[in-house]
């Protein structure tokens, strides 16, 4: 045991324990309002799920395949790739935790996107809130991704909203930093004609920074997208349903097999994702 | 003459110890000594002067000097730190956001040195930006752009991207811009300092033909004693942030009000600065396969010329040839211009110096070629060129005997 006299004399601060209360509190307090967010995003994201589920697999592979030769410039890779993995996850019988996993991360990523732009507008007009805002998102960034689901537990119980709300925290900050930086990269030969011919502040926002900054906000986007993607494989953890509650339940019996076939499932979802947004990203700026 | 815009006593300070180094201009301290005590930078240093009505005023200066500070403040993209901007007795630097935005809507637009187009919208749109922020109807504010586009000769393009057009035309656009919603007061900042020699000239040109018929208070900022002396009514010099001297190019040549204008307009002495690639003009050529004795001779007519250029398919020189030549060609009924072909045309480089060239064009009947390595055609100079660039040289130097 490595003891210090001098550290020793300090007793132990308890910061679990603050957390612990505080996070009780927030229980306690505004259950009304967590039991609300809880049900009516279980409603939605069922709703959605079966939605999905409705549409026959074939006419929803021929959708995403479409999508994705028309995002990749009508070149054929990616919609071959599109078509062969889509068809081995159904073939793998993996066809409804996909529909789940899929939802899972349009919200995810929805809700990110509708909080995280904005935030990143505030802050690259504010440099209070710039300098506020930025250790946060360090914050979010950097603590363990699983510290994020016992918090979501407490409030939201298990299934699929707190795996929604985890994976939010988790993957706001691409989406809240590119849309500051796209902004503030703006040429300021730009700003300076707004200005000149005499742009109100929204107007100079939705005319010309904002569609400048496209781009760079597009990246963070996808960024998002992937992020949620990853962490709601975690939150499988605490019951969110998909190909990651797959990949937990072979985990726990140590099979090797079916965690290999869900896990694979899951990098084919992430590259249709990530090569369709990317195509859709570049072929707007060309 | 009314005055349409004044300035009096406009100083800009950049950095933190703006009190302090204000206190110090008040003194009259120059911008190293404020720099040393402070650590601001003085951008501006108390300048004034008044722009009348209908002129083209120049804000002359090297980099650094404040001109583009200065420019900035008069419709404050950049805050004055103190003094005054009245535009037509109104002070600018003491009016609320609202009355502000108003003036920038309808009575001062923008010319930037790298044009300022939106590279996301089309030429239209960007013309009618103007007039879509102050809430302008659709139909009629592309109405005023198409307008405003057509006077540029630029409809056609209406609907590229800015990045589809050549650097020339991208400034006729955003002069177009600024015009669209007919402003009294036009700022352009080294509106024309992007641009190549040649197009530069065009530019200037149009400019002062548009003036001819619109009349615009326009303050033009420029580093190029040349361009100043071309388009400017009046001239305003500065130098670390202060106006040295205001007067007419003619006034400032003559009389210059201290050591740093003399030095800068000794600078600039034309003949030894100017090369040809500073004067030469765009060339009138035939091409040695394609053009017959017939279509030269139509061309002369049309061009009023007496003799033309000739060039092969890749742009190189091959000789010139002269009007008797190609008329005596069309009765003789010849089809082809090698017959009549004279190749003892004076070539020169981009980089002769217009005392050189004024010594060539004396002793040769034809324009001389400017070339490149390749003996590729860049353009041309004639014999009124080199004289025009000379002769207020000749001016400066016999008064000074005569002084």
């Amino acid at each position: 045991m490595n003891n210090s006299f001098l550290l020793d004399q300090l007793p132990q601060i308890p910061v679990s324990q603050w957390m612990n209360d505080f996070i009780n509190w927030l229980t306690q307090n505004f259950s009304f309002l967590f039991g609300a967010i809880r049900d009516s995003g279980a409603w939605l994201m069922d709703g959605i799920t079966e939605l999905l589920l409705v549409l026959p697999p074939e006419v929803f592979i021929i959708l995403l395949v479409a999508l994705a030769f028309f995002a990749n410039g009508k070149k054929l890779g990616l919609p071959t790739f599109t078509l062969i993995g889509l068809v081995y996850i159904y073939n793998q019988d993996l066809w409804e935790p996909l529909m789940y996993t899929i939802t899972l991360v349009l919200v995810a990523s929805l809700l990110s996107i509708i909080i995280g732009v904005p935030v990143g507008i505030w802050m690259a007009k504010s440099k209070t809130a710039n300098w506020l805002i930025t250790p946060v998102l360090d914050f979010m960034q950097t603590m363990p991704a699983f510290v994020y689901l016992i918090p979501a537990v407490a409030f939201f119980g298990i299934g699929m909203v707190p795996g929604v709300f985890s994976a939010i925290i988790f993957a706001l900050p691409p989406t809240v930093r590119f849309t500051n930086l796209g902004i503030r990269q703006v040429n300021d030969e730009m700003i300076e004609a707004a200005e000149a011919f005499g742009s109100t502040g929204s107007q100079r926002l939705f005319k010309v920074e904002l569609p400048l900054a496209k781009p760079t906000i597009m990246a963070g986007i996808n960024q998002t997208v992937l992020l949620a993607l990853s962490m709601v494989v975690i939150a499988s953890m605490i019951g969110a349903p998909g190909l990651g509650e797959r990949v937990i339940n072979a985990l726990q019996r140590a099979q090797v097999g079916p965690g290999f076939v869900a896990g694979f499932a899951l990098v084919v979802l992430a590259i249709i994702l990530d090569r369709v947004m990317q195509g859709f990203n570049k072929a707007k700026n060309d | 003459m009314t005055t349409k815009v004044e300035i009096k006593n406009l100083t800009k300070i950049f950095g933190k110890k703006e009190r302090q180094a204000l206190e110090l201009v008040r003194e009259g301290h120059s911008k190293e000594e404020i720099l040393e005590q402070t650590g601001a930078t003085v951008g501006v240093n108390k300048a004034s002067f008044k722009v009348e009505q209908g002129e083209i005023f120049v804000i002359m200066g090297l980099s650094g000097s404040g001109k583009s500070t200065l420019v900035r403040m008069l419709n404050r993209l950049i805050e004055p730190t103190e003094g005054n901007i009245l535009i037509d007795g109104e002070d600018i630097s003491t009016m609320d956001k609202d009355a502000l935005r108003k003036v920038r809507r309808e009575k001062v637009s923008m010319v930037f040195q790298n044009f300022g187009l939106f590279p996301h919208r089309t030429i239209l749109e960007n013309t009618e930006y103007g007039l879509e922020v102050q809430g302008v109807d659709k139909s009629e504010r592309q109405k005023k752009a198409e307008k405003a586009l057509d006077n540029a000769g630029l409809l056609p393009y209406k609907d590229q991207f800015p990045n589809q057009l050549s650097g020339g035309m991208q400034q006729r656009v955003g002069l177009a811009r600024a015009l669209a919603n007919d402003p009294e007061i036009l700022l352009m900042d080294e509106a024309f300092s992007a641009l190549d020699p040649l197009i530069r000239k065009d530019m200037q040109d149009e400019l002062l033909e548009m003036q001819e018929n619109l009349h615009k208070t326009i303050i033009f900022i420029t580093h190029d004693l040349n361009e100043s002396l071309r388009i400017g009514d009046r001239i305003a010099i500065m130098k670390d942030g202060e106006v040295v001297q205001v007067g007419t190019g003619e006034e400032i040549l003559t009389n210059p009000a201290d050591d740093y204008v003399e030095r800068f307009v000794e600078d600039v002495d034309r003949s030894r600065v100017l090369t040809a690639e500073n004067i030469m003009d765009k060339p009138q050529t035939l091409r040695l396969k394609q053009s017959g004795p017939r279509v030269a001779m139509q061309r002369m007519k049309a061009e009023n010329l007496s003799s033309m250029l000739v060039v092969d398919k890749n742009n190189v020189l091959r000789g010139y040839v002269t009007d008797e030549d190609v008329l005596e060609a069309v009765k003789a009924g010849a089809t082809e211009l090698q017959t009549i072909l004279r190749t003892d045309i004076p070539k020169v480089s981009r980089e002769t110096l217009v005392n050189e060239l004024y010594h060539i064009i004396h002793d040769s009947s034809t324009p001389v070629a400017v070339v490149d390595e390749h003996d590729k055609l860049l353009g041309v100079v004639v014999r009124s060129l080199v004289l025009g660039a000379l002769v207020k040289d000749q001016d400066r130097e016999e008064e000074t005997i005569n002084e």
